[in-house]
């Protein structure tokens, strides 16, 4: 087991372009980090220059604290998961599973042993002798599994090990991959595109966004405290809604009306000289119904009235969705995140306002409702740079 | 990328980009790989290199001397005098143009043929895999083989085929029927692999592009001529190149079946008779050369004309 | 489909394949019929014999020069597919998987060479062969066989190895492999298949060849059996050499059916892989 750094590692194409761009990521022992962002962000080049399957064109990688750019793959112990496993066919699940351990001349009592420990780990012990065109996805997704703890490695990497698998198994594959590596405590880098994924399994997260590194944090302080417009954006499910706003007389003045500003929100903006049009982000369960909130908690917050264009009732709470009337947020940043969600095609999507009310709302749909803001709980980007103009966060004031 | 050889001779020196120049040094992976590709390539490229460039240049340098086996001690630079005997020989001429001929016919019945079978062994629903398994027979026979069969069946008093002309008739005498007989031997033998090109090709062509075509009102021959062949194209014109090319060699039909006699020798066996018969070494060099001139020539016209793309050229080991 | 498809069209598409089927095996059987008549018969024009004898076939293996170009058929045809298809496997896997330098020289010199004039080579070979003592050997055909084979074998290979999923060599990596390592013991298994077929193509290929064959040949040390067929003037000086070739040249099609009747998928594979990807 090994902390991996990244310290300031670029990997420049032959075209010219780049695939990292000044990626420094210091990844502890036993850490479980995952890399998520659009497709084509530079998380799967990060990971196969970890890897040692793609060059550093900069930079420099060090495993354990010894530097590692120069080595062959086979030569820095550690292991990956493939998105499409990458089992070899013409072998049994015991011969997958054996196989690194048959090159690292592991002794033949020794590797029965390891694999049938292994296989017991993952459940795969009755499958030992089939072949892998025989499996389901998900004993298939195992075996790969199974081919990486065998050899107990320095980390493990995994590359997007669960995208190929449906719904239903991906979400139990989540809890067992998040069990194991508990269980193991090797240091593990996961890439996906997923950001439930990335909430449910990771310490730490690392966002990124064309090649370079947007916000690094946990789960918890990503969501809370997103760096830009981007990380905002991307995490959270549903997204964080996002509207066009005017700084006026210490309010901010909305499509949705005029909202009211709490102390914090405005000593950061202060500090931060911020411009007067900016981007106010608002994630849908920091609206409520205003029938439901109690009268000390309302005069925290500000209320709108609006028409319920859709409700989606949920059981356990409401997802109202209301027009947004004059324009849109407008931002690169927003524009990328639209582009990946392939929003950007779908009518009117962008001129929504997601809302999650508590089941007990009377909201009905085509009728006008009143719904209550926490403004406590807003944060107020840059539209240019797509900074957060209200993170408490120094460390990502300048991303 | 095209055939043209400067252009590959250009690619190879380009591959070490210049952004790569003077950075990091490549890592042992990179290295390693680079070595483990040129040591794998080694041996082709030598034997490949060894047994045609040699002997081509060998064979320029052979043109240009005067070269009579009978008479090794009158050896000496002739310059280009053999090419001029060759060029100004009614023999060269008349077999340059049989092989032209051949050539040119054999392949547009190929094509015509070969595109019918393809389409039945396409479309066929029942004994598919029969026809598919019979027909690789011609492709698979010795050539020397079907060539005797065809003999035999057009020699008097002892073919089937000769046994339904008139009494007397002896078509492999005759220049224009002797040809016409080595066509038919060559399109027997070249059709099916023609017509596997082309089917590979036809099943690049997605069903539903066709049953779209049908609703929205074309018949058959307006499916095949306005969506399947422009749309096999690529397979269509690898198909043509190649048995073009192979077809300007035509030798062993010719061999066995006529000897070259009456009119009926091609190029490659015009060759073949001044080393072997004539023993001039020279002149069948400068014979050499100048087949070799004119495949070089029917490619490069290929490739300019319809911008064929050399097969397996494509994305090679992108990574 | 077949159990769907009405009747009359059945017969239809039955009839078009009975025509091809026809139009493939009828010179085949003609010259099986010749091989089986009787030295009266074969000239009678017949294509069914009409009495039928083995003695062709027992006559031409008292003929030395045949055995011995059997002989020499198979010994080349294997040594040259064997030595083609090693080499070819190695360049093809490198063109396929590998980065380097001359990748694309290499792709261009074959595809060159698959286009050659095999004819342009007899002359200066004849000359280079006696020269340097290879005239009428083994290694004077196997050499020009395998530079002849071995584009061939070159682009169906790699395109067979352009269908292995590249991620398992890189999983191999991971799993500790050199890149040799990774070759051996993933690629090669995979690519079993695919280097068979190519020895199947290679070995037509070779067996099938007369230009060469006739050149660079001249005594039974190593004359092949096209050649020898070609020159049969018969068992005895006065015997019609007819049903002697008929014979030969049916001994020289078994193997080539046997092939094409077992191996017919992997056949057609292996002939449109390399076209049709370009």
């Amino acid at each position: 087991m090994a902390d991996i750094v990244l310290d300031h590692v670029y990997k420049r194409y032959p075209d010219g372009t780049l695939g990292a761009d000044d990626v420094n990521i210091e990844i502890a022992d036993g850490e479980f980090i995952i890399l998520v962002g659009p497709s084509g962000c530079g998380k799967s080049t990060t990971l196969n220059m970890i890897a040692g399957l793609e060059d550093i064109s900069e930079g420099e990688l060090r495993i354990g604290g010894a530097r590692v750019n120069e080595k062959a793959p086979k030569d820095r112990d550690i292991a990956m998961v493939f998105q499409s496993y990458a089992l070899y066919p013409h072998m049994t699940v015991r011969e997958n599973m054996a196989f690194p351990l048959k090159l690292a001349k592991v002794d033949k009592a020794e590797i029965a042993r390891k694999v049938e420990e292994t296989a017991q780990i993952l459940d795969l012990t009755q499958h030992l002798d089939r072949k892998p065109a025989n499996m389901s996805g998900g004993q298939r997704q195992r075996v790969a599994m199974g081919r990486a703890i065998v050899r107990s490695p320095k980390a493990f990497l995994m590359d997007e090990p669960l995208s190929n698998l449906d719904a239903k198994l991906r979400v139990q594959m989540r809890t067992m991959v998040s069990k194991l590596q508990q269980r193991l405590e090797t240091t593990t880098v996961y890439v996906t595109h997923d950001q439930t994924e990335a909430m449910t399994l990771g310490d730490r997260i690392v966002v990124m966004k064309s090649g370079v590194v947007q916000q690094i944090g946990s789960p918890q302080h990503l969501y809370d405290e997103p760096a830009n417009l981007f990380v905002a954006g991307f995490i959270g499910s549903p997204a964080m809604n996002f509207l066009p706003a005017t700084l006026e007389n210490g309010s901010l003045r909305t499509s949705l009306g005029d909202l009211g500003m709490p102390d914090r929100v405005r000593r950061a903006l202060e500090a931060a000289d911020a411009p007067r049009e900016v981007i106010v982000g608002i994630r849908p369960e920091h609206f409520e119904d205003a029938g439901v909130v109690e009268d000390h908690v309302r005069a925290r917050g500000s209320v709108f009235t609006a028409e319920v264009d859709v409700l989606e009732s949920m059981g356990s709470d409401k997802f109202a969705y209301f027009k947004i009337e004059g324009e849109q947020a407008m931002s690169d940043d927003l524009a990328e995140l639209a582009a990946d969600a392939g929003t950007a095609d779908v009518p009117d999507s962008a001129g929504q306002l997601v809302t999650r009310l508590s089941a007990t709302s009377q909201a009905r749909e085509g009728e006008r409702s009143e719904v209550w803001v926490d403004t406590d709980k807003i944060q107020i980007f840059d539209p240019h740079s797509g900074a957060n103009l209200t993170s408490k966060d120094p460390a990502t004031a300048n991303a | 990328m095209t055939l043209d050889s400067g252009a590959l001779a250009a690619a190879t020196t380009k591959q070490e980009p210049s952004h790569r120049a003077g950075k990091q040094p490549l890592s042992e992976g990179k290295k390693a790989e680079r070595r483990l590709g040129l040591w794998l390539c080694a041996p082709a490229a030598i034997i490949m290199v060894a047994v045609t460039a040699y002997p081509i240049i060998y064979a320029i340098w052979l043109s240009l001397q005067r070269y009579d086996l009978r008479f090794p001690a009158e050896r000496e630079f002739a310059g280009l005098s053999n090419y001029g005997a060759v060029l100004t020989s009614a023999y060269w001429w008349q077999a340059f143009l049989i092989t032209v001929i051949i050539t040119v016919v054999s392949v547009a019945i190929e094509f015509v043929l070969g595109l019918a079978l393809a389409l039945v062994m396409h479309r066929t629903i029942v004994g598919r895999g029969l026809t598919r398994t019979v027909v690789l027979i011609p492709y698979g026979i010795v050539t020397v083989v079907a060539a005797f069969s065809w003999q035999f069946a057009w020699t008097p008093d002892k073919g089937y085929l000769a046994a339904m002309l008139s009494e007397g008739s002896a078509p492999l005498t005759g220049q224009a029927s002797a040809i016409a007989i080595i066509i038919l031997a060559e399109v027997w033998k070249t059709t099916p692999f023609m017509a596997l090109l082309l089917m590979a090709g036809l099943a690049l062509v997605p069903d539903d592009l066709l049953k779209a075509a049908q609703v929205d009102g074309a018949g058959a021959w307006q499916r095949l001529t306005q969506i399947i062949l422009p749309m096999m194209k690529p397979a269509i014109l690898v198909a043509l190149l190649f048995r073009t090319l192979d077809a300007f060699r035509v030798f062993d039909n010719i061999y066995i079946l006529t000897q070259g006699s009456n009119g009926t020798g091609s190029v490659s066996m015009l060759g073949y008779d001044n080393l072997f018969k004539a023993f001039n070494l020279g002149i069948g060099s400068a014979i050499s050369v100048l087949i070799f001139v004119a495949v070089a020539l029917i490619a490069l016209l290929f490739i300019k004309i319809f911008g064929a793309a050399a097969p397996g050229s494509e994305p090679t080991g992108k990574r | 489909m077949t159990a769907t498809a009405p009747a009359n069209k059945k017969i239809g598409w039955g009839l078009i394949n009975l025509l091809v089927i026809l139009y493939a095996l009828i010179p085949v059987l003609w010259i099986v019929s010749l091989s089986f008549k009787t030295a009266d018969t074969i000239t009678d024009g017949n294509f069914i014999p009409r009495s039928w004898t083995w003695s062709n076939y027992a006559q031409i293996f008292q003929i030395n020069l045949f055995t011995s170009a059997l002989r020499n058929s198979i010994g080349i045809a294997l040594i040259s597919t064997v030595i083609a298809v090693v080499i070819g496997t190695m360049a093809a896997y490198a063109i396929a998987r590998l980065d380097f330098p001359g990748k694309k020289a290499l792709v261009g010199v074959s595809l060159l060479i698959a286009m050659f004039p095999q004819i342009s080579l007899v002359s200066p070979l004849f000359d280079i062969e006696r020269a340097i003592g290879l005239f009428d050997t083994w290694p004077g055909l196997i050499l020009p066989y395998i530079t002849f084979a071995l584009p061939l074998a070159i682009y169906t290979l790699s395109a067979f190895f352009r269908e292995i999923p590249w991620e398992l060599e890189k999983a191999a990596k991971m799993d500790g492999a050199t890149p040799l390592q990774a070759f051996r013991s993933v690629i090669v298994p995979l690519a079993a298949p695919g280097v068979f077929t190519t020895a199947i193509l290679v070995f037509i290929f070779c067996w099938n060849d007369f230009l060469f064959a006739v050149s660079l040949t001249s005594t039974s040390r190593s004359q092949t059996a096209t050649v020898a067929i070609s020159q049969f003037t018969g068992a005895s000086q006065f015997a019609e050499p007819t049903g002697s070739i008929a014979a030969a040249a049916v001994l020289l099609t078994i193997p080539i059916i046997i092939f094409v009747l077992f191996f017919q998928r992997r056949i057609v594979a292996g002939l449109t892989s390399g076209a049709v990807k370009g």
